[in-house]
C-alpha cells in the first residue's frame, strides 16, 4: 500500500502513462495493419540524395519533430510555474522570429534567396532578440500591469503573425541556402534540432541546479506576497520567465523556420502554444503555478508530438488533428480539476462504506 | 425540539487537513435572545458558523431547525437562508460593482408582469428599508462609493429584510463606529423582540454584556459551556476562553532596563504610505522590544510595513544602525538586517507548497542571492538546526509547510528569519491563531532574542502578551502614531490610551 | 455630500471608458470621411455596410461581453462560428433545408455551450483553458467535416440564397450615383437579426435576473454565493448563452460568406474580446454592456473599412491596429484598476 502510494505521487507517473499508452496504440496498430508490431521502436540508417547517411525509425521522427515542442516547454514550464498562467503568444511569436529572422537574412523584399544578405549568426541572434522583447512585452503586462496573463500574451497571439507578415512585405520568404538549413537538417547521422533541444535542455537544466532560480521561481508562483516579503523580487522573477519563454519561442521559431527554409507566418508553430501547455499538464505541472518539474514537461512534449504522429500514422490528417488534443486537454485538466478529485474520492468512500457495510 | 428553541446542534465534529476544527461541538439557540458565541482566534466559532450556514461540511453531529422536521444539512448558504438562516459576516460578501438596492434585492427581486426586474419597485424598498435603520444612502449608487461601515449596514439591512429566524452576526462591528454600533445594537433589540435568534461573534467583551442573553464558549475547537450573562463575569470569561495554561504564560517577565543609553538601531523620521499610515517618528535602540498598541486597522501593521519597505514609505527618513538607508523593496530593508513576520500567515507568510526545508531557508537565499546557492547539505543543516532550536513539531525538513498546525507554521517562518541572523525584527501577530502553549514559547523567544542585544517590534492584538515582554509601548490610533509609554506599563494604562477621548 | 462626491468620482471611472470608445469611433469615422470622401466613404451606405460586414460579430460581441461580465473569457467563438458555417455549407449541399440547418447549427451551439460552461462552472477549470480546447476541437471538427472550401450557391440552397441577398431599404439617406441613379440604403438580414439581439441582451443585462447576477458573479463570486445565487449555474449559463448567439452570429456570418471553410473567421475570438474591452467591459469582470461593444465592433469595423478604402495597406494592417488598440485599453483598465485599488 505504502509503495503504491509512492508510485501515484510520482511526478512523472502521468507522462510515463501517457508515452506507454501512445506506444501501445501505435503497435496495436500495426499489429492490426500487418506491419511487424515492433516496427514502432526499429531504427535504421539509410541514404538519402542530401543528407548522406541518416538514421531512420519512428522514434527518431518524433524526437526530431517533438524539438520545437520540448523547447517551448521549458519556458512555458517557467511560465506556468511562475505566474499561475500560460503564454498563448508562443505560436505566433515563433512565426514573428523566424519572420524577423528571414527578414535579415534575405533582405527586406526579396521573396526567395540562396544567397545571405547578412551573416547566419545575425540572423540568429535577430530572431533571439525578437522573441526576448516579445517576452519582456508579456513580462511587463503580467509582471508590472498585473494583466491575467493568459490576456497579456493574447495580444502578441493575435498581432505577432500579422507583424511577421508586415516584415515580410505579405510574402514567404525563402531562404534557400546551405548553412541556414543545417539547422532544421542532420548533424552526421543525427538530425540537428535534436541537438539543439539537448542543448537548451542542458543549459536550463544546469541553471536550474546551479543557482537558486528554481526555487525562486516555485515560490513566487506558490504566493508571490509571501515571497516578496521575504525578499524575493516578485515581479522581475515573473518578468524573467516570461522574457526566457520569449527567447526559447525564437529558438524554436528558428528550428521551425530552417526545416521548411522559409517563414511563413501563417503556418510556423500554428497551434504550438496548445502543444506546449499540453506538455506541461500531462507533465504532472498543476497549470495553477507553483512546483514544476521540468523533466515531466519535456516527457510530455515528447509524448504530444509522438500523439501527433500516430494520428497521422492513424489517417488523420494535420488540420484534425486538434480535434483529439482538445480531447485529450479536456480529460487531462477535468482529472487534475479539484472538484472531480473531490467528487472521486466522495464516490470512492460511498463504495468503501458501502462495502463495509456489506461486510 | 424543546419549547422555544430556533435551532440547535449537537456533537458536531469536523476535521480540516491535519487539525480537529470542531470536536463534539453542541450549541443552542432559543427565540427571541442574542446569543454571544465566544472563544479565542481558532477555537472554532467561524467553522462552527460556517456549517451552520452550509459553507462548511461537518462530518459528525446535526443540526435542527425549528419548523422543520428532522435533522438539517445545508448545502449552500442559499440552502441555509431558504432555512431562515441568514449571516453577516466579518468581510464584507456584497458586491461592490452593484448598486445599494441590487445588493439588497439580488436573487430576490421584485419582478414586473414581463418577468422583468421591477427597479422601481426595489429601489423603491430599498430607500424604505435603509431609512427605518436610520442610514443614509442613495441606494442607486454603487456600493463601492460607500465606505466599509455603511457597506456593513448594508449586509445587515440585507440579511434582516429576509425574514429569518436565526441571524447570524459575524463580527459585524469590527468596522463600525460607536455610533453605528449602537444603532445596530437597536436594531438588534427589536429584532429579538419579534422573536428572532441572534448569533453574535465579537472580540469586544464590552459589546457582549451591553446587548446578549448568552453565551457560549469554544475553545480549540471544543465546547466549553453555556451560561446566562449574569452567570459569567468578565474574568470568569476569559478565564474560560482562555482555559488554564494562563499560569505558564505568567512566569515570562522581562527584567526592567533602562534602554535610552543604547546605540539606536532603528531611527524613523516622518515615514508615511499614503492612504494607510500618516507620518510617523519612532525610535528603537538595540536589545530593545517596542510594543504597537492599537485596534485592528488602527495603522499598527502599516506602520511596521512601512518601515520594513513593505508598503514603500512615501516621505521621511530611516536610519539603521546610524546611517541613512533607502528601502523600497523588503530586500533592501533585509540587507540592512531586518526580518519581518507578516500578520497574514497564509496570504504572506508561508510558502504552502514548498517544504519546511526551503521555507527555512528562502529569506537566507534571498538576501545571498540568486548565484549563491546554498548546497543541500547546508540546508538541511540550517534546516535542522532551527527545527531543534525553536522545537517546530513535523515529521521531516522535507514535509510541506501546509501539512503542519498553524502554530508550527508560524516557528519556521520564525525559524527563516532567525537564519538570517537579524539585528531588528518585525513580529506582526506572531501569535494568532496558535496554541496557548506555542504562544508562551513564542514570547519566551522574543525575550531571549532581546538579551541578545537584537532589537524587536513586536504587535500583537493581545496587550498581556505585549506587557510581559515589551519594555516600551508606541499607540496607534486611526493610522496616526498618537503617544508612547515607557514606564508603568500596565493593561488599563495602554487600554485607555489606545482608547483615546478626554476621560 | 462626501459620499456624493465619492459617487460623481466613480461615475466618472466606470462610463469613462465608454464615453472614450464613442469618441473614438466618431474621431475614427470623421477620419475616414475626410481622408476618402472622395471614395464614397460619407455615404451612408459605407456605414450600413460595416453593420453588415459585422453582424456576426455584433451578435458574438455581445455573448463575449456577457461571459466577460462573469469574469470569464471565451476564445472559442471564432472556431465554432468556422464550424457552423461548414455544418451548414456541407449540410445545405447534401439537400437539408436551410430551416433545419440553422435549427442544427443552434441545438449544437446550446450543447457546445453546456459542456464548456459545465467544465468552466461546476469542475471550476479555467475558462481560457477550456475555450482554448474548445476552439481547437471546433476548428479540427470544421475540417473532420471537410477538408475543401464548400460554396452555398443558389442552385445548393434556394431559400438560403434568397436571405443572403435579399435587401431591407432604409427610406432616408441615399446618395445619387455618377450615372445619375438613386441609390437607396440597405441593409441585409443579418444585420436585422444582430440588431434584435443587441437589443435583447441589453434588456436581459438590465432588466432580468439572470442579466443582474452575470454582473454579481463578475463583481465578486464568493458574495454571489454567499448572497444565495447558484454561481456554478449562472457561469454555465453564460457560457451557453455565449455559443448560442455565437451560432446565431455564425449564420449571419455565413449569410455574407455563402461557404464554409477551415480557415474562416480566423482570430475572429480576437475581434470579439477587443470589441468587448475597447467598449469598457472589464477583464476582471463586473462591469461592462453590450452599447460599449457594439461600438467596439464599430471600431473595429471602421478600421477595416479605412484600410480597405485606402487599398496599399497591407492586409495585415487590420490585426495589428486592433491588437494595437487592445493594448492601450487593457492597459488603461489597469491603471484604473489601480487607482480604485489606491483610493482604498
Amino acid at each position: 500500500m505504502k509503495a503504491w502510494n509512492k508510485i501515484k505521487s510520482w511526478p512523472l507517473l502521468l507522462p510515463i502513462i501517457a508515452l506507454i499508452l501512445v506506444m501501445t496504440v501505435n503497435i496495436i496498430h500495426d499489429a492490426a495493419t500487418g506491419v511487424n508490431p515492433m516496427s514502432f521502436f526499429a531504427i535504421s540508417l539509410r541514404e538519402t540524395t542530401t543528407n548522406g547517411t541518416i538514421l531512420y525509425g519512428r522514434i527518431i521522427d518524433i524526437i526530431n519533430r517533438g524539438s520545437e515542442v520540448a523547447i517551448l516547454a521549458i519556458g512555458m514550464t517557467l511560465v506556468v510555474s511562475a505566474s499561475a498562467g500560460t503564454d498563448i503568444s508562443v505560436g505566433s511569436v515563433m512565426s514573428l522570429c523566424a519572420s524577423f529572422m528571414c527578414m535579415n537574412l534575405a533582405g527586406y523584399g526579396v521573396s526567395s534567396t540562396t544567397t545571405l544578405a547578412k551573416p547566419l549568426v545575425v540572423g540568429l541572434l535577430a530572431a533571439v532578440l525578437m522573441g526576448v522583447v516579445c517576452g519582456a512585452f508579456n513580462g511587463t503586462l503580467v509582471a508590472h500591469l498585473s494583466i491575467q496573463p493568459m490576456v497579456a500574451t493574447l495580444i502578441l497571439y493575435s498581432a505577432a503573425r500579422a507583424i511577421g507578415l508586415l516584415l515580410c512585405n505579405d510574402l514567404i520568404v525563402y531562404v534557400r541556402n546551405p548553412s541556414f538549413a543545417f539547422i532544421g537538417a542532420f548533424l552526421g547521422p543525427i538530425p540537428t534540432p535534436i541537438f539543439i533541444t539537448a542543448f537548451c535542455i542542458i543549459i536550463v537544466s544546469i541553471v536550474l541546479k546551479k543557482t537558486a532560480l528554481g526555487m525562486y521561481i516555485q515560490s513566487v508562483g506558490i504566493n508571490a506576497k509571501a515571497s516578496r516579503i521575504a525578499g524575493l523580487n516578485s515581479k522581475l522573477l515573473i518578468f524573467l520567465a516570461y522574457t526566457l519563454c520569449g527567447a526559447f519561442a525564437a529558438i524554436a521559431g528558428i528550428v521551425a523556420s530552417s526545416r521548411i527554409t522559409s517563414a511563413d507566418s501563417n503556418n510556423i508553430g500554428l497551434y504550438l502554444e496548445m502543444d506546449a501547455i499540453l506538455s506541461v499538464a500531462l507533465g504532472g505541472n498543476s497549470l495553477g503555478g507553483g512546483k514544476f518539474n521540468l523533466a515531466g514537461s519535456i516527457i510530455g512534449a515528447y509524448t504530444i508530438q509522438a500523439i501527433t504522429t500516430t494520428l497521422y500514422a492513424l489517417g488523420v490528417s494535420s488540420i484534425q488533428a486538434p480535434v483529439y488534443k482538445a480531447i485529450i486537454v479536456i480529460i487531462i485538466v477535468v482529472i487534475e480539476a479539484p472538484p472531480f478529485k473531490a467528487y472521486i474520492r466522495k464516490f470512492a468512500a460511498s463504495r468503501a462504506a458501502a462495502k463495509g457495510v456489506k461486510a | 425540539m424543546e419549547e422555544n428553541v430556533v435551532l440547535t446542534a449537537r456533537g458536531i465534529s469536523m476535521t480540516f487537513p491535519g487539525v480537529k476544527a470542531l470536536d463534539n461541538v453542541d450549541f443552542t439557540l432559543r427565540k427571541g435572545e442574542i446569543h454571544a458565541l465566544m472563544g479565542e482566534n481558532g477555537a472554532g466559532k467561524s467553522t462552527l458558523i460556517k456549517c451552520l450556514t452550509g459553507i462548511n461540511d461537518f462530518e459528525e453531529g446535526e443540526i435542527r431547525i425549528d419548523g422543520i422536521d428532522g435533522p438539517v444539512r445545508n448545502h449552500s448558504t442559499r440552502d441555509a437562508q431558504n432555512k431562515g438562516i441568514s449571516t453577516v459576516y466579518q468581510e464584507v460578501n456584497l458586491c461592490p460593482n452593484l448598486s445599494v438596492a441590487e445588493n439588497l434585492f439580488i436573487g430576490r427581486e421584485p419582478l414586473t408582469k414581463l418577468h422583468t426586474i421591477d427597479r422601481k419597485s426595489y429601489n423603491k424598498r430599498s430607500m424604505k428599508i435603509m431609512d427605518d435603520l436610520g442610514i443614509s444612502v442613495d441606494v442607486t449608487q454603487n456600493l463601492e462609493n460607500y465606505s466599509l461601515a455603511i457597506q456593513q449596514m448594508v449586509a445587515i439591512a440585507r440579511a434582516v429584510d429576509m425574514d429569518c429566524k436565526v441571524l447570524i452576526l459575524d463580527e459585524p462591528t469590527s468596522s463600525l463606529d460607536d455610533e453605528e454600533v449602537e444603532k445596530l445594537f437597536n436594531l438588534m433589540r427589536r429584532l429579538k423582540e419579534k422573536g428572532v435568534g441572534i448569533i453574535f461573534v465579537t472580540h469586544f467583551l464590552e459589546q457582549v454584556y451591553a446587548v446578549c442573553d448568552r453565551i457560549t464558549v469554544l475553545r480549540n475547537g471544543k465546547y466549553v459551556g453555556e451560561y446566562p450573562i449574569a452567570e459569567l463575569p468578565r474574568v470568569k470569561l476569559v478565564a474560560a476562553m482562555m482555559g488554564k495554561d494562563l499560569d505558564d504564560l505568567a512566569e515570562i517577565k522581562k527584567e526592567e532596563k533602562d534602554y535610552s543609553k543604547e546605540p539606536m538601531e532603528i531611527a524613523a523620521k516622518g515615514l508615511s504610505h499614503a492612504g494607510t499610515i500618516k507620518p510617523f517618528d519612532l525610535n528603537i535602540h538595540k536589545g530593545e522590544v517596542v510594543g504597537i498598541g492599537g485596534l485592528l486597522g488602527s495603522g499598527r501593521s502599516e506602520l511596521a510595513r512601512c518601515i520594513y519597505g513593505a508598503d514603500k514609505a512615501q516621505t521621511g527618513s530611516l536610519d539603521v544602525d546610524g546611517k541613512q538607508v533607502k528601502i523600497n523593496q523588503p530586500i533592501d530593508a533585509m540587507n540592512k538586517g531586518m526580518g519581518m513576520l507578516p500578520d497574514d500567515r497564509k496570504a504572506e507568510g508561508i510558502i504552502a507548497d514548498l517544504s519546511v526545508r526551503e521555507n527555512i531557508i528562502l529569506a537566507l537565499q534571498a538576501k545571498r542571492g540568486m548565484f549563491k546557492q546554498l548546497s543541500r547539505a547546508q540546508q538541511e543543516e540550517i534546516a535542522d538546526r532551527y527545527i531543534d532550536l525553536i522545537n517546530i513539531k513535523t515529521s521531516s525538513k522535507d514535509t510541506l509547510v501546509k501539512q503542519l498546525s498553524g502554530g508550527n507554521q508560524q516557528k519556521v517562518i520564525l525559524a527563516r528569519w532567525l537564519a538570517t541572523d537579524p539585528d531588528f525584527l518585525i513580529l506582526d501577530e506572531p501569535t494568532r491563531g496558535i496554541d496557548v502553549g506555542t504562544k508562551s514559547e513564542i514570547q519566551k523567544l522574543i525575550v531571549k532574542l532581546a538579551s541578545e542585544g537584537k532589537s524587536v517590534l513586536f504587535i500583537s492584538s493581545e496587550i498581556e502578551e505585549m506587557l510581559r515582554t515589551c519594555s516600551r509601548m508606541v499607540i496607534m490610533r486611526d493610522g496616526q502614531k498618537v503617544g508612547e509609554i515607557d514606564h508603568d506599563l500596565s493593561q488599563e494604562g495602554v487600554m485607555k490610551a489606545i482608547a483615546g477621548g478626554e476621560s | 455630500m462626501n459620499n456624493k462626491f465619492k459617487a460623481m468620482k466613480s461615475f466618472n471611472s466606470n462610463t469613462i471608458l465608454l464615453i472614450i470608445t464613442i469618441v473614438l469611433f466618431v474621431v475614427l469615422y470623421a477620419g475616414g470621411c475626410i481622408a476618402y470622401g472622395a471614395k464614397g466613404f460619407t455615404h451612408f451606405q459605407t456605414f450600413l455596410n460595416i453593420l453588415i460586414t459585422n453582424a456576426g460579430l455584433i451578435c458574438v460581441a455581445c455573448g463575449m461581453t456577457c461571459v466577460m461580465l462573469t469574469g470569464g473569457i471565451d476564445i472559442s467563438v471564432g472556431a465554432l462560428i468556422a464550424m457552423d458555417c461548414m455544418m451548414l455549407a456541407v449540410g445545405m449541399s447534401k439537400g437539408i433545408g436551410a430551416i433545419p440547418m440553422v435549427l442544427l447549427v443552434l441545438v449544437v451551439g446550446v450543447i457546445f455551450g453546456a459542456v464548456q460552461g459545465f467544465l468552466v462552472g461546476y469542475l471550476e477549470i479555467q475558462p481560457f483553458i477550456v475555450s482554448m480546447a474548445g476552439m481547437f476541437f471546433c476548428r479540427g471538427m470544421t475540417a473532420v467535416i471537410c477538408t475543401d472550401q464548400v460554396s452555398i450557391t443558389e442552385k445548393i440552397n434556394a431559400t438560403f440564397y434568397k436571405w443572403a441577398n435579399s435587401k431591407v431599404t432604409i427610406p432616408f439617406g441615399g446618395y445619387v450615383n455618377n450615372k445619375g441613379k438613386y441609390m437607396a440604403p440597405y441593409v441585409r438580414p443579418g444585420v436585422i437579426v444582430a440588431l434584435l439581439v443587441l437589443v435583447v441582451i441589453f434588456i436581459m443585462l438590465r432588466y432580468t435576473k439572470f442579466g443582474r447576477s452575470l454582473y454579481a458573479v463578475g463583481g465578486s463570486a464568493q458574495s454571489a454565493a454567499m448572497m444565495g445565487l447558484n454561481v456554478k449555474k449562472i457561469k454555465m449559463g453564460a457560457y451557453m448563452l455565449s455559443s448560442i448567439l455565437c451560432s446565431i452570429g455564425g449564420v449571419c456570418y455565413c449569410l455574407n460568406t455563402m461557404a464554409g471553410s477551415v480557415t474562416q473567421a480566423l482570430g475572429l475570438e480576437m475581434d470579439a474580446i477587443s470589441s468587448a474591452v475597447i467598449g469598457g467591459t472589464l477583464l476582471t469582470g463586473g462591469v461592462g454592456n453590450v452599447i460599449g461593444s457594439f461600438f467596439g465592433v464599430l471600431i473595429n469595423g471602421t478600421i477595416s473599412s479605412i484600410v480597405k478604402t485606402n487599398g496599399k495597406l497591407a492586409s495585415s494592417w487590420p490585426n495589428i491596429l486592433t491588437a494595437a488598440l487592445l493594448f492601450v485599453f487593457i492597459v488603461i483598465q489597469s491603471i484604473f484598476a489601480a487607482l480604485r485599488a489606491r483610493r482604498k
